[in-house]
């Protein structure tokens, strides 16, 4: 593997999160009736950084925010080597009426927002959904998927790999782009 | 993520403890969706499952069946009586023409302990092991584990008492095999008659006295009187039993702390548990109930994903 590009960091980092989200009130105006759903695994983090910087911008002390697992409705099931082991969710709101902002950081095939969007599905019929990711791997693309809100769009190969680091997790906030080399 | 480290279920003897945390984790997520409005997810759908039970059973087949159902499985079911079984047709025919129809996973119960891993060992299908005559009750004991630990938190340490006919019991051997890998202390109590010998080499402790269990335990795990398989004089009658060994209000007020109380079900009530313990309010009975479809969802889970890999 050689050496990863890092394609966002520090301050640019911090400047895309805000624009994210003057982009939500824009057209979310003070979130009165719409939630922010992070999907499971890492799009978790990406969702509660905006919820949090939300909040401060619109001086609120409550915004819906959720977490969603869609392992039980990924379409891979048996072709996966290994089981797909689930990971925590917890929607505690009603879906009826509600628009839902559904936050992934990196957006490939469209595979896992298909099966997050029927695993939303089955908490009940929201108003609206829409998707806001931080990276739109552009041109990969298996499925009509496309996003309402981008961080970044990055042209990239198949072989190569996005990755999205938190400070949470892992000590810093960066988007790498990894290249697996092939012979 | 690790995957479980079988490929059938066959017992818990060969499970280990990762795989029975593997478990209880993955039937946290199930549990969760089993009580929301959408009770059911496409894991499963192009996955068919045979429920063959050879031998009666209400609760484990429905536990099951719906199970299988809210992972949107296809299920076909069988049972012994009424097929060609009465024939004669022998348990490999009966399973290879199943297997015929593409049934990629099987649960059986059968009257022969040993009958799923003869199973295992000849045809191509995942199977699971839904109680072998007096053997292995595995999803059983996953169940109890899972339902002490929703209770208890861990199940370190914890006191675990079984109660009643440990000679015939498939669910007593099971959970013994599943408490000692998950650190909990063991100890069974019932008649003389009803108690194996040698059932300490398992590392359980034996007491014939269940008062002195019920003070030691902080969960008593009551096991069924098997009607069925009580020709052999082990007791003089059922009232004699609820006498001297079953588990009363009277015999629990005389105990300082709580304990929680279990029971697999059938209930035989005023045999081996009255009807105010059983539904009394440190009675855990309908969530083992509830905790079967999960820990039941899970283990199908994880033996159908990544086949084809």
């Amino acid at each position: 593997m050689s050496a990863p590009i890092v394609l966002l960091s520090g301050a640019k980092f911090e400047v895309t999160i805000d624009r994210l989200c003057y982009q939500l009130i824009e057209n979310h105006k003070n979130f009165e009736n719409t939630a922010l759903v992070g999907l499971q695994p890492r799009g978790i983090y990406l969702a509660k950084a905006l919820h949090d910087r939300l909040l401060k911008f619109l001086n609120k002390d409550k915004i819906l925010y959720g977490q969603l697992d869609a392992t039980f409705h990924r379409d891979d099931f048996k072709s996966h080597k290994g089981p797909l082991i689930p990971s925590s969710q917890s929607l505690t709101f009603q879906m009826e009426g509600r628009n839902i902002i559904l936050v992934d950081d990196v957006l490939f095939t469209g595979r896992t927002i298909r099966a997050g969007m029927d695993a939303l599905l089955d908490y009940g019929r929201p108003e609206k959904i829409e998707l806001l990711v931080l990276v739109d791997r552009r041109y990969n693309r298996q499925l009509p998927i496309e996003p309402n809100y981008t961080g970044i769009s990055v042209d990239t190969r198949a072989s190569q790999k996005v990755k999205v680091n938190w400070e949470e997790t892992d000590g810093v906030n960066s988007v790498k782009l990894m290249s697996i080399d092939k012979i | 993520m690790s995957a479980l480290s079988v490929k059938h279920l066959l017992g818990i003897k060969g499970l280990t403890t990762e795989d029975i945390e593997l478990i209880f984790t993955t039937a946290d997520e199930f549990k969760q969706i089993i009580n929301r409005p959408m009770k059911k997810v496409p894991s499963l759908r192009d996955v068919t499952i045979a429920n063959a039970f050879f031998e009666n059973s209400t609760r484990t087949r429905l536990s099951f069946e719906l199970a299988e159902k809210r992972l949107s499985a296809d299920v076909i079911n069988f049972s012994s009586s009424g097929s060609s079984v009465s024939k004669g047709e022998t348990l490999l025919d009966t399973v290879n023409n199943l297997i015929a129809m593409k049934v990629d996973m099987i649960v059986m119960r059968h009257q022969h302990p040993g009958a799923a891993y003869f199973l295992s060992e000849h045809v191509d299908a995942t199977i699971i092991n839904a109680g072998d005559g007096t053997h292995e009750h595995p999803t059983q004991a996953l169940l109890d584990a899972y339902s002490m630990r929703e209770k208890h938190g861990s199940l370190k340490g914890l006191k675990v008492a079984i109660i009643g006919d440990i000679l015939h019991s498939r669910v007593a051997l099971s959970n013994i095999f599943c408490l000692n890998k998950l650190g909990a202390e063991v100890m069974v109590c019932g008649p003389a008659t009803l108690i194996p010998r040698h059932i300490d080499s398992l590392g359980v402790k034996v007491e014939y006295s269940v008062e002195k269990a019920l003070a030691w335990c902080d969960v008593a795990n009551v096991l069924r009187i098997q009607m069925e398989r009580q020709q052999g004089g082990y007791f003089p009658s059922l009232r004699e039993y609820n006498i001297s060994y079953g588990v009363t209000m009277e015999r629990l007020n005389k105990v300082s702390t709580p304990i929680t109380i279990m029971h697999p079900g059938p209930i035989n009530r005023g045999v081996e548990i009255d009807s105010d313990v059983a539904d009394s309010e440190h009675s855990i009975i309908l969530d083992q109930v509830q905790n079967g479809v999960a820990t039941r969802m899970a283990v199908l889970y994880l033996l159908a994903s990544g086949t084809e890999a």
